[in-house]
């Protein structure tokens, strides 16, 4: 019956951000404001990770299959990207491979100012 | 609206079928870029298009899939939980790196999207393209992006830098492991970080501690930036 009590946690943290949400109009999506309020509560032991372990397992482990349905609507929007769906493809591959590297330049670099410098 | 499909039955069973095909495929060639996700989309867009059924009667039983998508954003908190202690000894070059990584990965798709003449509408939805699906649709959404097109671009952002990666590390000369997760989670986010495992522990951490993170920050600058560069 432990599993009730988990939905209820993850539902119930939810529904609160979606409320926080609506009344406050924070340009945040509810949740991605879940997300934060239950990592508040992980971090101040308010929950506890074994108060979600089987749900948040569930969830983890089955999650890539939650996007085929959004994923399906490509078929919806086909008409919009079709004359440059190659432009926007390369785009996307252009931007990935540079940002990719300077993330990781970046993170080195910082490394090696904090260390006293490269010279 | 095909009647006699006027259940949501339909789509559930669909999208359970396909993925289960999916993960077939891609366990038997294991290769990066048939992921059960592209495979499963491949079929029932196919499909569909095949047995002339709309989007709006396979989205009956979709739409009840989607809606576990938030509930599963919200249990995103738990690996960045696990994985927060490993914050505690370089949080300074992590942040640091993830803010860049997630800026540029917003501004370079808004300036390269006007310099090929793409609408608004399609650079906003590529905008989030660089985090993990379930906070890019929902960010899409509210920046007034079309989901549909943001998953394409988390897509290729997942599979192009779960392929690319080890090249891009040699090209531009990264070695630290922590840099090495830090730059495959911000931009490729849980396909990378599939990748990012397969490196190494620190790497595999890294990586998925970087993808909440990048997804929290993308949120917050996202809108921000767009004002700046689009308004």
């Amino acid at each position: 019956m432990k599993v009730f009590k988990e939905l209820a946690i993850i539902i119930g943290i939810l529904l609160f951000s979606y409320l926080i949400q609506k009344l406050s109009q924070i340009p945040v999506p509810a949740p991605v404001l879940g997300m934060i309020l239950l990592l508040v509560s992980l971090l101040i032991g308010i929950v506890k990770l074994e108060d979600i372990e089987l749900v948040s397992k569930f969830f983890l482990d089955h999650l890539t299959f939650l996007f085929v349905p959004s994923g399906v609507g490509l078929m919806l929007v086909w008409g919009i990207i079709k004359e440059q769906w190659a432009v926007i493809f390369l785009i996307a591959l252009f931007t990935t491979f540079l940002a990719m590297g300077i993330t990781g330049i970046t993170v080195e670099l910082v490394k090696k100012l904090r260390e006293g410098g490269p010279w | 609206m095909v009647d006699y499909l006027d259940t949501p039955l339909f789509g559930i069973f669909l999208s359970l079928i396909a993925f289960q095909i999916g993960m077939y495929i891609n366990k038997r060639t294991k290769m990066a870029i048939l992921s059960p996700l592209v495979i499963a989309l491949i079929i029932i867009i196919g499909s569909l298009n095949l047995l002339k059924i709309d989007y709006e009667t396979f989205n009956k039983g979709g739409s009840i899939i989607s809606f576990f998508l938030g509930p599963a954003t919200v249990i995103l908190a738990v690996p960045l939980y696990k994985q927060i202690n490993r914050l505690k000894e370089s949080a300074l070059p992590i942040l640091i790196g993830i803010v860049v990584g997630s800026v540029f990965s917003i501004v370079s798709v808004i300036i390269l999207g006007k310099m090929f003449d793409l609408s608004e509408v399609v650079i906003k939805s590529l905008v989030p393209k660089a985090t993990t699906t379930a906070i890019s649709q929902e960010l899409s959404a509210q920046i007034g992006g079309i989901p549909a097109i943001t998953i394409a671009g988390t897509l290729v952002n997942g599979i192009s830098g779960n392929l690319m990666g080890v090249y891009i590390m040699k090209i531009f000369r990264i070695r630290d492991k922590e840099a090495v997760g830090v730059a495959l989670g911000t931009t490729s986010h849980a396909v990378g970080t599939a990748k990012a495992m397969e490196l190494g522990e620190i790497e595999g951490g890294m990586s998925s501690l970087s993808i909440s993170i990048a997804g929290l920050v993308t949120v917050f600058l996202a809108p921000i930036l767009i004002r700046l560069l689009m308004g």
